[in-house]
């Protein structure tokens, strides 16, 4: 097989102003690319960009060579995934990692962590991320980025919820969700009120989600208007 | 004529198991071959003579004939069990044309994959059949036309070939110390960079995604003449290769689990319009196959109900025009496992109303005792029809040959499991869904006791509810597939009325051109 003639010498020698996004696209099966692939997997980690493009290449890529697979950067791409949801990144990446190496750690906790935070199990899910630490505190932004999930799950399905499980979804409480509160209250348009029983009721802002009555009818069928032109030509 | 040789993809229990290279084990290498591959009968000889003369002459219409019927008859009068001759044996017959000869031997292995065992040698050597062909075609001046149907069956061939390669790989347990050494040896037969590569170039090279761009906006006709050019003199060869290319990669990107990267790789092709790919059967149902099964594994249930509707709509009212094609057991087998598909999608999202009434009856009938298990969360069922269903996955990597292991069930096992997890993800929500539909309000709690769970368990089976019905589209948007939604303020759900809109428009549209097509048949009939 004549590999070599066939694809594109690698970009970055001669070009570097392309983006590894770019080079990808010209080059989706080249092993040369690997190691670059790999630094950038560094580089989304320590900017907080992301492209899930370029990871799963290098997921592929491994998967063609296992022999050249860094376990270590398995794991990042799989906690930027997780960053990732609501998309299914996480899953993606699984398809393309071999079984053997999904038994080990740190994937099998990887692997609990995204399936509490797949079935909205937010408290378990911070639970296992507080003695895990060692694994998710190398990826900046983490926190932030589960807790931005959390609250699409949630202003996908309440109106108002209680304080509480707020609290628990986005693993915050006391004074800190205080601020938080406020913050949102300000910013967004979030409300508090009193429950009656005592305790907060949290009011969420609207979207097409949780309150439906806002959802376009975006059905793509034919108005009457356009039907009755048609009339003058009918015989 | 391809179809007996290539299954287009799926089902461990199909067709692959049953080939006869399993079925008679290896044994078939070691005996002498009992024909004489340089003997051509005279049946061979005109045969090659018209394919070669129709070929040069450019007559489509002959070389399909010849191609998809007489060589259809020869295999089964004169070659049921032994290799057509050999391509230097009719070389002399045809001015000793290269290409010709390369074209000759593709379907003399497509020929011997069909009916005999290939051997390990003949697996190389049709390996690097493909690459003499694919190089002159892309680093040549080819000018032939050849029939779309043709093309197709090169691509499904080829990377049926290299999936049968990876399966035979795999199974190391039974090979021989000579068979090791050519494996080892030769590590670059069928490897996947190479295949994936073949098919880019054949993509790059056409140029036709430009091309594809260009016809949207009627630069170019490409589509509108089925990819044949006959006024530039020119070739429709690297073209259409480089077309059926696109759907070769889709192929081979979910028989590698990299859906994503498949689908993306799709797009220049619509499926939702006709096009080339849907003048070649084969192609056709290849390609939404593998678009909803990608669809069904990235959770966009509704897409993959949509486009799985279209296909088994069209299967059932072309079927019979394929009775007598050899294809024609493939598309049963490919219709079956549709209408699994199906079944699952619809068990994970039960949007019946985008399901056509002939489309639905039939589903009731295959799969309707399934179906209703599946809703009672029955894995078994989830497990049997993905088995039964999905693409023939493969391992790409060349193996550890000092630990002689079978290894040619690894790749489906993940699938299946990632698969079935997500299943386990979702149990809950087919009972939610059936409370849901019995009320407009319900209290959380009263929800809960219902469904014999607590109180924060439920919240959080309602949040994974939204969470799964709710997906991303190509362009990052959040869209619902859910049947029954809701949303909750404080403790009470509120169920949403989903009032289904009538589609007054669309109802008049339809008629009108029933009644259009009515009389115009009253106008033709002749008192």
């Amino acid at each position: 097989m004549q590999r070599d003639r066939l694809v594109a010498t690698p970009e970055r020698d001669v070009a570097p102003q392309y983006t590894m996004e770019q080079i990808v696209a010209v080059n989706p099966y080249n092993p040369d690319i690997l190691p670059d692939l790999e630094a950038y997997v560094h580089e989304q980690v320590n900017h907080q960009t992301y492209s899930l493009d370029t990871n799963l290449c290098l997921l592929r890529l491994y998967q063609f060579e296992p022999s050249r697979m860094n376990i270590q950067i398995v794991a990042r791409i799989l906690v930027k995934a997780l960053m990732a949801l609501p998309a299914p990144d996480f899953n993606l990446c699984m398809f393309l990692i071999p079984e053997k190496l999904q038994m080990e750690e740190p994937f099998l906790t990887l692997i609990t962590l995204a399936h509490f935070l797949e079935t909205a199990r937010f408290r378990d899910f911070w639970d296992e991320a507080e003695r895990n630490r060692q694994i998710l505190e190398v990826v900046p932004g983490f926190e932030q980025a589960i807790q931005r999930f959390a609250l699409h799950v949630l202003s996908l399905s309440y109106q108002r919820l209680p304080r509480l499980v707020l609290a628990e979804a986005i693993n915050m409480e006391g004074l800190s969700l205080d601020k938080f509160l406020e913050h949102q209250v300000v910013n967004n348009g979030w409300s508090v009120e009193k429950a009656p029983g005592g305790g907060q009721i949290i009011g969420l802002p609207a979207n097409e989600h949780n309150y439906p009555e806002l959802k376009k009818n975006i059905a793509d069928s034919i108005p009457l208007e356009h039907v009755s032109k048609l009339f003058p030509v009918l015989t | 004529m391809a179809y007996e040789s290539s299954s287009y993809g799926g089902g461990y229990d199909d067709s692959y198991e049953e080939r006869p290279e399993l079925r008679y084990g290896r044994d078939a290498e070691q005996q002498e071959p009992d024909y004489d591959t340089n003997f051509v009968p005279d049946a061979v000889q005109s045969f090659v003579v018209y394919l070669y003369r129709y070929i040069r002459e450019k007559n489509v219409y002959e070389i399909l004939q010849m191609y998809e019927l007489n060589f259809q008859k020869l295999s089964e009068r004169m070659f049921k069990q032994s290799p057509w001759p050999a391509a230097e044996a009719i070389a002399p017959y045809v001015d000793n044309d290269h290409v010709f000869c390369l074209l000759y031997r593709e379907l003399w292995f497509r020929h011997v994959y069909a009916r005999l065992t290939p051997t390990i040698t003949q697996r190389m050597d049709s390996w690097d059949n493909y690459c003499s062909l694919f190089q002159i075609i892309l680093h040549g001046n080819v000018n032939m036309q050849l029939p779309n149907q043709w093309l197709w069956d090169m691509i499904d061939e080829f990377i049926y070939q290299f999936q049968s390669f990876c399966q035979y790989r795999a199974k190391l347990k039974t090979k021989t110390e000579q068979e090791l050494a050519l494996l080892r040896e030769y590590a670059d037969v069928w490897n996947v960079y190479g295949v994936l590569n073949y098919l880019q170039a054949l993509i790059e090279k056409s140029n036709i995604i430009q091309i594809l761009e260009d016809d949207k906006d009627g630069g170019t006709n490409f589509t509108a003449q089925n990819g044949y050019d006959f006024q530039g003199g020119g070739s429709n060869v690297l073209k259409v290769l480089g077309y059926f290319s696109i759907v070769g990669l889709l192929r081979v990107h979910c028989l590698l689990g990299d859906y994503y990267c498949g689908l993306k790789c799709l797009l220049p092709i619509d499926i939702h319009q006709p096009g080339v790919y849907s003048n070649v059967v084969g192609c056709q149902i290849t390609t939404v196959y593998y678009y909803v099964f990608a669809n069904l594994m990235l959770r966009r249930y509704v897409e993959a109900i949509k486009a799985c509707n279209q296909i088994l709509l069209i299967i059932h009212k072309t079927k019979q025009d394929h009775q007598a094609s050899s294809q024609f057991q493939q598309i049963l087998k490919k219709n079956e496992q549709l209408y699994a598909l199906l079944a699952i999608c619809l068990s994970l999202c039960p949007q019946g109303k985008l399901v056509d009434e002939t489309v639905n009856s039939q589903l009731r009938e295959k799969q309707g005792e399934k179906m209703l298990r599946m809703q009672r969360n029955d894995e078994a069922v989830f497990d049997e029809l993905f088995s039964f269903a999905c693409p023939k996955f493969i391992t790409p990597s060349p193996p550890n040959y000092d630990e002689l292991v079978n290894y040619n069930q690894d790749a489906y096992r993940l699938q299946l499991k990632l698969f079935l997890s997500e299943v386990r993800q979702q149990q809950l929500l087919s009972s939610i869904r059936s409370y849901l539909k019995l009320y407009s309000a319900i209290p959380i709690s009263k929800l809960a006791s219902f469904m014999d769970v607590d109180e924060p368990t439920l919240r959080m089976a309602l949040l994974t509810y939204k969470h799964k019905t709710h997906v991303l589209d190509y362009e990052g948007r959040i869209m619902s597939n859910a049947d029954v939604d809701f949303y909750i303020d404080k403790d009470v759900v509120q169920i949403v009325d989903s009032k289904v809109t009538k589609r007054h428009g669309d109802y008049f549209i339809r008629h009108i051109l029933k009644f259009e097509e009515l009389i115009g048949v009253l106008e033709s009939v002749q008192l």
